[in-house]
């Protein structure tokens, strides 16, 4: 009876998972922008891939505790430390990716403001006035220096 | 473990393999380059899911543990790509 129970939870996660992962590769197609696509590509994958490795997990601590069978905990440790590592790295590599998109000047497809660039230029003109204020002495003083070894 | 191919597992990777595809073509395709990192991005993640779903499939643990090193792996090319698109010093 619990064995059932736990086959029908397994298919039902594996087929969820299935579905999120499907989806997230027609949104990558569909899209029309690269931050969107971002969004339907990295988000939607995450989701399946926690449900499948859910699946996995599950199948292995069935036939752990279940069935009795103690090669299956290899199974579903394994598994547990995969879900983990794909947990870490996605959401980090999609945030480095969007970062990169942005600074190398992809524009949204329909955007009417971008706040995120107006922030960067401001930050940007301020720096590059403090190096100009501080640059500007440091030329006086290396002439003033020139013309006094000439 | 299970003893053979389980054919239910077969059609769970043939319907990855379509993702991959799919993905595949948005690479192809991608006007930019970061749209094609994305579909690149999208397949790690798609093949390291295979991976683990092949090694229930074939009753190998082994390809749980590769798919642990490829996840890793593809983190850092991911990063290391990001990182040369946006220019500047390493």
């Amino acid at each position: 009876m619990l064995g059932e129970i736990f086959e029908i939870i397994i298919y039902l996660f594996l087929a969820i998972g299935l579905f999120f992962n499907l989806l997230a590769s027609l949104g990558l197609l569909r899209f029309p922008d690269v931050y969107t696509r971002l969004h339907a590509g990295t988000k939607c994958t995450t989701f399946g891939s926690i449900f499948i490795c859910g699946s996995v997990f599950l199948l292995g601590l069935k036939m752990w505790i279940y069935d009795g069978d103690t090669n299956s905990s290899v199974l579903a440790i394994h598994t547990a430390v995969a879900l983990i590592a794909i947990l870490l790295t996605n959401p980090t590599g999609a945030h480095a990716i969007a970062r990169a998109a942005h600074k190398s000047g992809v524009k949204p497809v329909g955007a009417v403001i971008d706040e995120l660039d107006i922030k960067v230029n401001r930050n940007d003109n301020s720096k590059q006035v403090k190096l100009k204020k501080s640059k500007k002495p440091s030329k006086n003083k290396k002439t003033n220096e020139v013309k006094e070894e000439n | 473990m299970i003893e053979s191919f389980d054919t239910s597992y077969l059609i769970v990777l043939g319907v990855l393999l379509l993702c991959v595809a799919i993905a595949l073509i948005r690479v192809i395709l991608g006007p930019t380059a970061p749209d094609r990192i994305v579909g690149l991005d999208t397949i790690n993640t798609i093949v390291i899911v295979s991976m683990i779903i092949f090694g229930v499939a074939s009753a190998s643990v082994i390809y749980i543990d590769v798919a642990i090193v490829y996840a890793l792996l593809s983190f850092i090319s991911t990063l290391f790509i990001a990182k040369y698109l946006e220019g500047g010093e390493f």
